[in-house]
């Protein structure tokens, strides 16, 4: 099986190439790339002129809700809406019902990302057991069947030497720790970023401090007894300068954001909208620049959508109720292009943040067009202009604070392993 | 209506032109209350339900009055009888009000900003009578009524709030209310009880408790509630008062013409001690009479009313 996506414009950040070039896919993986390539033995050609070619986007950080938690979204949903906003791996977080600390979970999230087809799902297990902080979960069956890394995100872990145990636990199976961090004995019963407007709507707030103390805590441990950790959602200036620093020492430490923390300060939440709640929160103006200068000098590595779908119940309540979580995998990629028409950010190093650097991160396969790679690919039209719709979302979660906004840059298609698997025009094109 | 406003539900976003008339107004309607017959039949076919979810007396028998004395029909909804307590949403809760075509909801809630969900889902208006820490407006109003009723204006006055102003939602009014129409705000209180960013909303916090009380015009105490945050605040009572009740001492600080308030159940000895909440300084008790008549006034006015009164 053949297929030639034709004069794009290949953005590929693992060799540095931003040209025009067709890109030959044979066998579900990337054969060649070449100048006016002839289409040859009758394999599908795709015009992909006047548009991008990229590696498909790696996203380390999802929520899709099963099991458990389906009236949410369920694995298929999720992948839908990866592929449609150019993911075609990603990695889902194992704070579902039951949390995934066994193999049977594992397995069961599997084989229902095998059912549907889309994006290649990579399970993150549970770091300590049923998700208490309390003892380590049990790491090597989870790395058996088929996590990649632990966490407990959602739930900080509060005990400093679980968190020690489990970095140096981890690395026997090769597996990643991410980590949520949060002090809760400073974010306490907090609902957003505490700041003048949290004072201004009477509402608790979440000092940036309860993310430093944590980070700060975790490198501690990694410069004394080694061992590496992803420090996940960094929404404070205060915590990208840690993470800058521990890397300047050498120190095995990387770190992602999300496109809301880069996009929206804490302003947003006027008005009460809960959509706009989210954990962390959503923090000041000074810290949005200071995640932005991250993203480009390299502090923070990875962008993640963090997507945390939710049910419009659980979002049609009184803030102080209201879910933490913004439905994000549909917009991801608009608003990173926002950083670069902004001209903040160069398109390479921009793609980059979702393509090659959390392949490194995770160890994920993909992440690149290089020759003999799956053929993950994303094609897109950098500078579509479209609003942000949230009835049109194929997630469940239509909990999103970008509805209505003007944004630029949309995935026109997308394949996995050379299946074309979603279309602007024709939405999802089967598994 | 209220200027552009179709809903009170905070004074942040309600201008001195529309804080005038509705004080205008009020006066207006505290003649009424002097009257023999304390009613009349301007609201008459009107509907106003108090939706209470948190428990609170005074302001709903205030609000009560408010509607009686106007003519209008109150119903009260409270959290106990009503259905919220099996699993209904504040949403539900106000799609059953709509379809009973009320003119006017007065809601009390403990979360603020559920006055909002309200006003975005009910075609009637929708009055604040106090949500979490957020806003109480027409307890700021009728703190303006009374001050200006007793000064003559509010403009380039010295008014100084007193205790838990993260708390408090009376806080968060006064200051809108105050910084609005010209007076200086001071703030003061146990530094764990200065909310971050409190300069933003157009207050100076005071260096110290007898620093705002230096030649204020207007001290307004604050209810100090202990049982918050169980002791992270401040240790005790005791201390409290030792270190921040208004006494008589204290109050010399402050011009001879100071008026002292509060918004009521006062903790004699704990923030104010009771020869002060007695005392000639103390409007506290015109504060309650007031109350009703900016109630009315503000009722009025949303139910369609000119800043003119009828009989
Ligand atoms: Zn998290």
């Amino acid at each position: 099986m053949k297929r030639l996506i034709k004069g794009g414009r290949i953005l590929d950040p693992a060799s540095g190439r931003d040209e025009i070039l067709d890109l030959l896919i044979e066998d579900g993986r990337i054969a060649r790339l070449e100048k006016d390539m002839k289409d040859r033995d009758g394999g599908d050609v795709f015009d992909a002129s006047g548009l991008a070619v990229m590696p498909g986007f790696i996203d380390m950080h999802c929520h899709l809700r099963e099991p458990g938690y389906e009236y949410k979204e369920t694995v298929a949903t999720g992948c839908a809406a990866a592929v449609k906003g150019g993911i075609t791996s990603l990695m889902c977080m194992a704070n579902t019902d039951p949390v995934n600390d066994c193999a049977s979970v594992t397995t069961h999230i599997l084989e229902r990302a095998h059912e549907a087809g889309l994006a290649k799902v990579y399970p993150v297990g549970c770091l300590t057991k049923g998700m208490r902080g309390e003892s380590l979960s049990e790491m090597g069956e989870l790395a058996a069947s088929g996590c990649i890394a632990v966490s407990d995100d959602g739930r900080p872990v509060p005990s400093g030497e679980i968190m020690r145990r489990a970095i140096a636990y981890a690395g026997i199976y090769g597996l990643l720790v991410i980590d949520h961090a949060e002090d809760l004995t400073i974010a306490g019963d907090g609902v957003m970023h505490e700041g003048y407007v949290s004072t201004m709507l009477g509402l608790e707030g979440i000092p940036a401090s309860a993310a430093f103390s944590e980070v700060a805590r975790n490198i501690a441990l990694i410069k004394e007894f080694g061992g590496r950790i992803h420090i996940a959602h960094v929404s404070t200036a205060m915590v990208v300068g840690l993470v800058r620093r521990a890397k300047a020492e050498g120190l095995a430490v990387t770190a992602e954001t999300c496109p809301h923390y880069f996009t929206l300060d804490h302003e947003a939440v006027i008005g009460y909208d809960t959509n706009a709640k989210v954990k962390p929160p959503l923090r000041t103006a000074e810290d949005v620049e200071a995640i932005i200068e991250g993203l480009a000098d390299g502090a923070i590595d990875v962008i993640a959508t963090d997507h945390a779908p939710h049910h419009a119940d659980e979002k049609q309540v009184e803030f102080d109720l209201a879910a933490f979580g913004i439905s994000g995998l549909e917009t991801a990629f608009a608003l990173t292009m926002g950083l670069v028409h902004g001209g903040r950010i160069p398109i390479l190093q921009a793609v980059s943040k979702w393509t090659d650097a959390p392949a490194a991160v995770t160890g994920i396969r993909g992440g690149s067009l290089g020759v003999g790679e799956p053929a993950d690919v994303v094609i897109a039209d950098l500078d579509a202009q479209w609003r942000v719709n949230p009835e049109e979302f194929l997630s469940r979660g239509r909990n999103s604070p970008f509805a209505g906004m003007e944004v630029r840059g949309q995935v026109t298609a997308t394949f996995v392993d050379g299946r074309l698997v979603y279309t602007r025009e024709k939405g999802i094109t089967g598994k | 209506m209220i200027g552009n406003n179709r809903h009170l539900l905070d004074l942040d976003t309600t201008s001195a032109e529309d804080i005038r008339r509705i004080l205008d107004t009020a006066e207006g309607m505290k003649e009424i209350s002097t009257r023999k017959i304390k009613k009349v039949p301007t609201l008459r076919g009107k509907t106003v339900v108090n939706l209470f979810f948190e428990p609170s007396t005074r302001t709903r028998t205030s609000f009560e009055i408010a509607a009686k004395r106007l003519s209008a029909d109150a119903v009260n909804f409270t959290a106990s009888a009503s259905s919220t307590a099996k699993g209904e949403t504040l949403l539900d809760t106000a799609k059953n009000l709509d379809s009973m075509a009320p003119d006017v909801v007065v809601i009390r809630h403990r979360f603020s900003g559920a006055p909002e969900i309200l006003a975005r889902n009910l075609d009637c208006s929708v009055v604040n009578a106090g949500d979490g820490c957020h806003q109480h407006p027409t307890q700021g109003l009728l703190d303006l009524f009374t001050v200006r009723e007793r000064k003559g204006r509010l403009d380039g006055l010295k008014v100084s709030i007193i205790g838990d102003i993260a708390h408090s939602r009376v806080a968060r009014s006064d200051i809108s209310g105050f910084t609005t129409m010209g007076a200086e705000v001071f703030v003061s209180g146990p530094s764990t009880m200065i909310p971050t960013g409190i300069e933003r909303l157009g207050v100076r916090v005071a260096d110290s408790f007898e620093h705002a009380l230096e030649g204020a015009d207007v001290i307004i105490m604050l209810r100090i509630q202990l049982e918050r945050r169980s002791g992270s605040l401040i240790p005790t009572l005791r201390e409290y008062a030792r270190f921040f009740g208004l006494n008589r001492e204290r109050l010399r600080l402050a011009r001879p013409d100071a008026l002292v308030m509060h918004p009521g159940p006062i903790n004699r000895g704990v923030e104010i001690s009771s020869d002060i909440a007695d005392g000639p300084e103390s409007v506290i008790l015109d504060q309650v009479e007031n109350g009703v008549a900016v109630r009315m006034a503000v009722l009025y006015l949303l139910t369609g009313g000119s800043d003119e009164t009828t009989d």
